[in-house]
């Protein structure tokens, strides 16, 4: 049910993100979405890929560090006040959202949200109970 | 012990011992060298007022600027043809340092390197990995002579090529392995990188002689832990000989000096005057047997304290503290002292980080400005940006407590500073370029 993430240390200079992308390209690597946090000096790349294992081992053989995270891809309605209240269900629930990030297509019309809870147990239990879809992996990296 | 006469001797004998090869050492360079003739000249000292080891406090000091003037052999004491080895410094920052080597030399470097072997519990039965460099730089033939003259195996690898020298400690079986520290975590590192099948607990490699640098106890035990060795410092200089100055032993309190070959005085930087046993100074190093190259009163730069106290390992030679500090790299940043080591011993307690670091020093407005790259490896990476943010904040902070000054901690990608397989590049003063 877990999502594997690709999160990727680049200094915030110019052709670092696409140096680290022509890596990945190089293999063969489809990026499904693509997020950046960054600060002044360096950046944190969040990826989500069609072979996230495959990908972190060529970024590290070019020497980039990279790790990778379990989140989690929610189906959320497409319509005004939908997000807030799936974030409303979450804090009820007390679950904390780290970061969250949109994925870039629609599945059955409906928004697929990526969320970094910090604890993700607790989060699959509460959403399977209010009755959110959790997207499978097979269907978010398609194969 | 390789050599118990001499490593246990009684001090009252050793003292006696080096009283005689002193008034020899002196006499020679004074009589063979003209540069120590008009030095000793100048501050009006005969070699034969040498009548006790204290009165070595009236000869004047050799710089390294000194050495570095007589380039290439203006300290050479014999004629070429007795020279059958020349070493050098690499010269960066200026001319190289020559040091040549007779016949009699040689035998006395590999017989003090012998014993450095010896010290950290070597013996015929290993087999060492020489992953120092080999050639003009003393480390590589340094240990290569003392491991044969102990009767170990040699492995004559010199530095780089890791996944060979991963190769070799395992098909050779290797015990022993003598390298710069930042070699054997950078060894460390690409086994954890690239190697996830390689396991250092798996090979019979159980001990390291590093050296060439200096390292902190944090290093020591990341070594340790990770490679499953025991790791001995050793020290030395190719001005003086090349590694096997002084090593530790198993009680790993300090480094034994072969006093007996070099003599040690402690003094203090600033006025010169020697202090008394147990007082951090700088260490003024002066050779008792050598022939080609005597040193009288080397001033080396490093930072040190001597004591002599009973050590568990049997050995009655002065102890120094493992040299954690130059009073050449020391920085002065806003009047403040600063030590790389002590940035280095930072970055190694906040948890998991590396000891891949570069100081840039620079000045701003007429104020310094000291800049601390951080290299980020997968243990201290997280894909949650306030995670970074307090290891930088957390690194920022213990640097400000244990410097006394604030610097700036910037984390870089992994191989964005400047790194070798032998002595690490740690500090850019861009204020020298201004």
């Amino acid at each position: 049910m877990n999502i594997t993430q690709l999160s990727l240390f680049l200094e915030n200079k110019p052709g670092r993100l696409q140096s680290a992308l022509k890596v990945l390209a190089g293999k063969n690597i489809n990026i499904r979405t693509l997020t950046i946090a960054e600060v002044t000096d360096f950046g944190i790349v969040r990826m989500i890929v069609n072979n996230p294992d495959e990908a972190a081992r060529a970024l590290r053989e070019n020497h980039f560090t990279c790790s990778t995270t379990e989140v989690l891809a929610i189906e959320i309605s497409d319509e005004p006040g939908q997000l807030e209240k799936a974030l409303e269900a979450f804090s009820r629930h007390k679950l904390n959202i780290e970061y969250m990030y949109a994925f870039t297509e629609k599945r059955n019309d409906r928004a697929v949200m990526i969320f970094r809870f910090d604890d993700i147990e607790a989060a699959k239990k509460a959403l399977a109970g209010e009755g959110y879809k959790i997207v499978k992996k097979i269907d978010i990296i398609g194969e | 012990m390789f050599n118990k006469e001499y490593e246990a001797m009684q001090v009252s004998k050793l003292r006696e011992v080096q009283l005689e090869r002193l008034r020899w050492s002196v006499k020679h360079a004074y009589d063979n060298v003209p540069f120590y003739r008009q030095s000793f000249d100048a501050a009006g000292f005969k070699p034969e007022q040498i009548q006790s080891l204290d009165d070595l406090r009236r000869v004047p000091f050799l710089m390294k600027q000194n050495m570095r003037d007589a380039y290439p052999f203006g300290l050479f004491a014999v004629p070429m043809e007795k020279v059958v080895r020349i070493h050098s410094s690499s010269g960066t920052t200026g001319n190289a340092t020559v040091a040549g080597y007779t016949r009699n030399d040689i035998d006395i470097w590999a017989e003090v390197m012998a014993r450095t072997i010896a010290c950290a519990g070597g013996s015929s039965k290993d087999v060492v990995q020489v992953a120092y460099g080999y050639g003009l730089f003393t480390g590589g033939l340094g240990a290569h002579y003392g491991a044969e003259r102990i009767g170990a195996t040699v492995v004559p690898i010199s530095g780089g090529n890791t996944e060979r020298q991963l190769m070799l400690i395992k098909d050779f079986g290797t015990t022993m392995l003598a390298c710069t520290p930042s070699y054997a975590i950078n060894m460390a590192d690409h086994v954890e990188r690239n190697r996830p099948d390689y396991d250092f607990r798996k090979t019979k490699l159980r001990a390291g002689i590093f050296g060439a640098e200096p390292w902190t106890e944090q290093m020591r035990s990341e070594i340790e832990t990770r490679m499953g060795v025991e790791a001995f410092d050793i020290y030395g200089l190719s001005e003086v000989i090349g590694p096997g100055v002084s090593c530790e032993c198993s009680a790993k309190s300090g480094l034994h000096v072969f006093e007996d070959h070099f003599y040690v005085e402690i003094i203090d930087p600033e006025s010169g005057e020697v202090l008394p046993e147990g007082e951090k100074g700088e260490i003024v190093y002066t050779s008792l047997t050598k022939e080609a190259c005597p040193v009288i009163r080397y001033r080396s730069r490093d930072i040190s304290r001597l004591y002599r106290t009973p050590c568990s390992c049997g050995r009655t030679l002065v102890k120094m503290e493992k040299v954690t500090g130059r009073s050449d790299d020391m920085l002065i940043i806003r009047g403040v002292n600063v030590f790389p080591s002590q940035i280095e011993a930072v970055l190694m307690e906040v948890e998991g980080t590396e000891p891949h670091y570069q100081i840039i020093v620079d000045r701003k407005d007429a104020l310094d400005d000291i800049e601390v790259m951080v290299e980020v490896n997968e243990r201290i990476f997280s894909d949650e940006l306030k995670v970074m943010n307090q290891l930088a904040a957390r690194i920022k902070q213990r640097m400000q407590s244990v410097l006394g000054v604030s610097a700036k901690v910037t984390l870089v990608e992994p191989r964005t500073l400047a790194r070798s397989e032998g002595k690490a590049v740690r500090v850019i003063d861009r204020r020298k370029l201004k």
